[in-house]
């Protein structure tokens, strides 16, 4: 009995290694390797930090870095200030039968592809779009306007896709909140206002935490929405990683600005969660 | 702000109206993307010429079908073929992931999980280009010693199944580890008692236990994989899923050909999601 059930733990915990080894933990080794590997002559390979001086180096790799991470963070901030408010009225308004109608309803934008919704937006902002016809039949402008390529269509494109990321987890902890403790706060005296900030909100902290961070995750790994939304000068991380790798060829440059990206987006989640005293498994499991 | 306190008209009027325009604002991109599949025009834009089927069912230049577009039914197939692939592996090993977190304390258990939760917070470029690099040292290694040529390690449709099920395997483990978290043991312990062996008593009580998670993991790791991009995009050789054909084209510039394909999209994916949702009733 003893020896099947080793048997049976062995045989369970083989997949989970071979998976979590071979595709994540190996892979990210080899990654920085790579980064660290300088051609010094044809076929002839020299252990150095020249990638990484390269991306210090360089203005425009420095720059696009910080950029996207500070439009990440924006976006996230948007998104859930955006979304707190829907997901308070769907957990705490809403009843019955249209409770879970919103809910779904907030859910089917997300079961089509990315590339659909930013495609929408397109048509939407474009010189021929919608909003540029509607304008100049409203006769608000003269001739027909270009909304798209630039940083705001790319904002709206950016929280438009990670919406649902950030309603869901909200959504999920403000019903566990009991009406009774906000009418206890109201017959304490307590305003709106303090009653959001003061039971609400640290009620809901373990939601923003996990929905930030996702919609964080999403925004800074985002190709599609920059790339066909944004302009010349909204060049995004990505897109850089994107170039080096498949239009330039350089594996070594594109490997250690793989590698940049990944430790600014370790920080800031880990940083997240050490601010808020929340842990990986508590936000994520 | 909750209903038994009251609150004056203007701020609940206000409220209503903030949650009316939100949910415009989700609905109108979908909206317009279906709405100008039907506009026969060579453009996805205003002006409106008029209604058409063609996009869909065209047979000739310069407005060719969905039904008739030799590319793009093949590019859906792909698609279907990858999902489908990601789908079964990530569930099988979801599920073996469920049962070892479960049912077994054993040391680096603690390390193990997070490790296993790791993926969702990698951005998805980074885990294609990581596995890219790691297949091409090891087809390297394999034609500089033994002058083999593994073309499976090359970029193509193995990679691509590989660098999705690398991250929808977590998704996968947590929402099978969630319902077999409220799995009561002492059934199965019945059926130990009624004098089945172990694996009966598993795959004759718990896994039907476990069926409705199992579907919805399917579902959910199809749509994931089918909607797929970041990753994809890195790892992606001559046969292109949907998501990457299609973006092809929208680079070219774009016909109403991308909205008729892009509302059968939709078609199809609230159809799974309502297959899922009555599954769900169901269990």
């Amino acid at each position: 009995m003893r020896n099947q059930a080793r048997l049976g733990f062995y045989l369970l915990l083989t997949p989970l290694l071979l998976w979590l080894i071979l595709l994540i933990v190996i892979p990210h080794i080899d990654m920085a390797l790579l980064s660290l590997r300088e051609r010094v002559g044809v076929g002839k390979y020299a252990t150095s930090m020249a990638n990484y001086g390269t991306f210090f180096g360089e203005p425009l790799y420095m720059w696009t870095f910080l950029r996207t991470a500070m439009m990440s963070v924006l976006a996230t901030l948007i998104t859930l200030i955006i979304a707190f408010p829907v997901s308070y009225y769907i957990a705490k308004m809403a009843r019955g039968r249209t409770q879970s109608a919103l809910f779904l309803l907030c859910l089917v934008p997300f079961w089509v592809s990315e590339l659909v919704r930013t495609f929408g937006w397109m048509i939407l902002l474009r010189e021929t779009g919608l909003f540029s016809t509607l304008l100049q039949w409203a006769g608000l402008v003269d001739g027909p306007v270009e909304m798209l390529y630039n940083d705001a269509a790319m904002m709206v494109g950016l929280v438009y896709t990670s919406m649902l990321f950030m309603v869901v987890p909200l959504v999920t902890t403000l019903e566990s909140l009991d009406d009774a403790v906000i009418e206890a706060g109201y017959d304490l005296g307590g305003s709106g206002f303090s009653v959001l900030r003061e039971i609400v909100i640290p009620h809901a902290m373990p939601g923003i935490v996990s929905g930030s961070i996702v919609v964080f995750m999403l925004s800074l790994g985002n190709y599609l929405t920059p790339t066909m939304l944004g302009g010349k000068d909204s060049l995004w991380f990505t897109e850089l990683i994107y170039s080096q790798f498949i239009v330039r060829f350089n594996w070594e440059l594109g490997a250690a600005f793989g590698f940049m990206l990944l430790i600014l987006s370790s920080v800031i989640v880990w940083g997240t969660l050490r601010l808020t005293g929340q842990t990986l498994e508590k936000t994520m499991g | 702000m909750i209903p038994s306190i009251p609150q004056s008209r203007m701020i609940r009027t206000a409220y209503t109206a903030y949650i009316v325009l939100f949910f415009l604002y989700l609905a109108l991109p979908l909206a317009v993307v279906a709405a100008f599949a039907f506009n026969d025009s060579q453009f996805p834009s205003l002006p409106w010429e008029g209604f058409t089927w063609n996009w869909f069912f065209g047979e000739e230049r310069p407005m060719i079908g969905v039904f008739h577009e030799r590319g793009i039914l093949r590019a859906i197939g792909t698609s279907a073929f990858v999902g489908a692939s990601v789908a079964a592996l990530s569930v099988a090993v979801g599920t073996s992931n469920a049962f070892l977190f479960n049912r077994y304390q054993f040391r680096g258990r603690g390390v193990l999980y997070v490790l296993m939760l790791l993926p969702l917070v990698i951005p998805g470029i980074v885990l294609g280009i990581s596995i890219l690099v790691f297949s091409s040292s090891v087809a390297n290694g394999l034609w500089d010693s033994v002058k083999y040529d593994a073309e499976i390690l090359r970029p193509g449709l193995v990679l691509v199944v590989l660098g999705q099920f690398s991250f929808i395997t977590t998704i996968t483990t947590l929402v099978i580890s969630a319902r077999l978290q409220k799995f009561d043991r002492t059934l199965e312990e019945a059926a130990l008692n009624l004098g089945a062996d172990r694996l009966t008593a598993v795959r004759t009580v718990t896994l039907p236990y476990l069926m409705p998670a199992m579907i919805g993991a399917v579902v959910v790791a199809f749509l994931m994989s089918f909607e797929n991009f970041n990753t994809t995009l890195m790892l992606v050789g001559s046969d292109a899923p949907l998501t990457i054909a299609m973006f092809d084209r929208l680079k070219e510039g774009s016909t109403p050909l991308l909205n008729a394909v892009s509302l059968l999209l939709m078609l199809g994916s609230s159809l799974l999601a309502l297959v899922m949702i009555a599954f769900q009733r169901k269990a």
